[in-house]
């Protein structure tokens, strides 16, 4: 088992796609946190749709560069979707449900009129479940990969106690004078920019899963905010490396087998935290 | 000059005026208590003090000094905050923000007060506990701690004791009163009209066409107060 490994670990692409899972992985557990317990977990699931109709219309127009259209339309999505989910609960459920079908249905439409490919159900697939498109990465989208979550690190360690306050209580940040809009905004781009980066790894109806998971599994055994913060992030790489390996040496695709070791993990810290008695 | 001064205050939202023409002020060290029934606009002039909505019309002056961002909140607790998994040390310290700008860290000055203002409230032994195993009340005092850290001036509480039992509650009085006691102005959302003839210097009365605003004595004379105080009473 350990020589195949080694054998695969010389081509670079699985080299790349090892790295680039962690970054994805460490990056959307660091979000998820804050999005479970401001309530917002499906705004992931709305976004990766939108991704993917951005994605659709990129192919469309032929772009050489997709992200050049889908990060911005992913993140304008995100502030919209943010805002409406302040005026009241039921319009923004109503928004994301709205945007995330929508988006799905017209970007198929468009793949599917516009088709340059011979495989369309295999493009299709691809994008929705990620089955190989981390494998077939190039230098140049694994280095805006690592710039980008590096950035998205530094905004979360810089503005972590921040994130706090406001996920906490907007309402007592706002009234010390907290800038909680722009807060709430620096979240969305935030988000939006892992959305863009997970697609990558998982494909784009997975990505909830990755955002959510280690989040609440972490939420089971731990009890403040740093050290749920600290154990979905690493709980999160931990389990990215392992479904990749895994999906390597059993050739699987990659991103439901990740996903499938975070459910894995999060029974185990449900177990484990029933045993404790943290419940 | 007051901390805080209220001039034709008209409250509501969109096209429903909850309140009009409402004049009062508040003075350093004043213990002044907001009653009326559900709906009155409570809660609407709470949020109008903290600026985190505009009044229709009219205009809120700080005074003496007071900046908008020394007002400390205790607001009514969220369904978000029930199952947050946060310690008291890390909330407590949470208050410290206001001071903070865009710097990133806490100082150990931050640290200090939080860790002071825990020993004052009580509760620096739950400080590594987490926030929804506490009782309703322990949870009041984390939240009060986090306020104190946020300002030494004036503290909002909207309906402090909702959810308390009788003797929790009475200690929460006795501790808003103990705050008052050191110079710290309060103002108070309340149902609970007994305790606030108790404790209060003076009454904000809003709702029901009849507004009052004066001292504690006046009101228990004036035609809002004797109904109203008077309910209570029969109750009793």
């Amino acid at each position: 088992m350990l020589d195949k490994l080694i054998y695969y670990f010389q081509y670079p692409f699985v080299r790349y796609a090892l790295i680039v899972g962690v970054l994805i992985a460490l990056c959307s557990s660091l979000l998820g946190v804050t999005l479970v317990l401001k309530r917002f977990s499906f705004i992931g699931d709305g976004l990766s749709h939108v991704a993917f109709g951005a994605m659709a219309v990129a192919s469309v127009l032929n772009l050489t560069d997709q992200m050049v259209l889908v990060l911005p339309v992913t993140m304008v999505s995100a502030i919209l979707l943010l805002r409406a989910g302040q005026n009241t609960r039921i319009k923004g459920d109503a928004a994301i449900a709205m945007i995330s079908v929508g988006a799905l249905a017209i970007g198929y439409l468009l793949m599917n009129i516009f088709s340059t490919s011979s495989n369309l159900s295999g493009d299709v697939c691809s994008t929705l479940f990620g089955s190989t498109s981390i494998l077939t990465l190039r230098q140049s989208e694994v280095w805006v990969c690592v710039v980008l979550s590096c950035i998205v690190m530094v905004v979360f360690v810089l503005f972590y106690n921040k994130i706090f306050a406001v996920t906490f209580d907007e309402s007592f940040a706002q009234a010390v004078g907290t800038k909680v809009n722009f807060y709430n905004l620096l979240l969305a781009v935030i988000i939006a920019v892992i959305i863009v980066l997970a697609m990558n790894l998982v494909g784009s109806l997975l990505i909830s899963a990755l955002v959510i998971f280690p989040a609440l599994s972490a939420m089971r055994l731990f009890r403040s905010f740093l050290s749920v913060t600290i154990c979905s992030a690493v709980l999160s790489v931990i389990c990215a490396v392992t479904g990749i390996l895994i999906s390597i040496l059993a050739g699987t695709p990659v991103g439901s087998t990740i996903v499938a070791i975070d459910i894995l993990a999060f029974f185990l810290f449900t177990l484990m935290g029933k045993l404790a008695g943290v419940e | 000059m007051a901390e805080i001064t209220c001039r034709g205050l008209t409250l509501g939202y969109e096209n429903i005026r909850l309140v009009t023409d409402l004049n009062f002020e508040v003075n350093q060290g004043d213990y002044l208590c907001i009653v009326g029934e559900n709906g009155s606009g409570k809660s609407t002039l709470m949020r109008t003090l903290l600026s985190l909505q505009s009044p229709l019309d009219g205009e809120i002056v700080l005074g003496d000094g007071l900046k908008a961002t020394e007002i400390g909140y205790l607001p009514q607790q969220t369904i978000v905050q029930r199952d947050f998994p946060a310690s008291v040390r890390e909330i407590v310290l949470s208050g410290c923000q206001s001071k903070k700008g865009f710097h990133p860290f806490y100082s150990k000055t931050d640290k200090d007060r939080a860790r002071e203002n825990m020993a004052r409230l009580d509760i620096d032994k739950l400080s590594r506990r987490c926030y929804r195993e506490l009782s309703g009340g322990q949870q009041q005092r984390v939240l009060l701690a986090r306020a104190l850290c946020a300002t030494e001036r004036l503290l909002l509480l909207d309906e402090p004791v909702s959810g308390l039992d009788p003797r929790v509650t009475e200690e929460m009085y006795q501790l808003i009163k103990q705050l008052n006691d050191e110079g710290i102005t309060i103002i108070m959302i309340s149902h609970d009209i007994g305790a606030s003839l108790k404790y209060a210097s003076h009454i904000l009365h809003i709702g029901g066409g009849d507004v009052f605003f004066g001292k504690k004595e006046d009101y228990l004379k004036s035609s809002a107060g004797k109904e109203y105080a008077g309910y209570d009473r029969n109750d009793l």
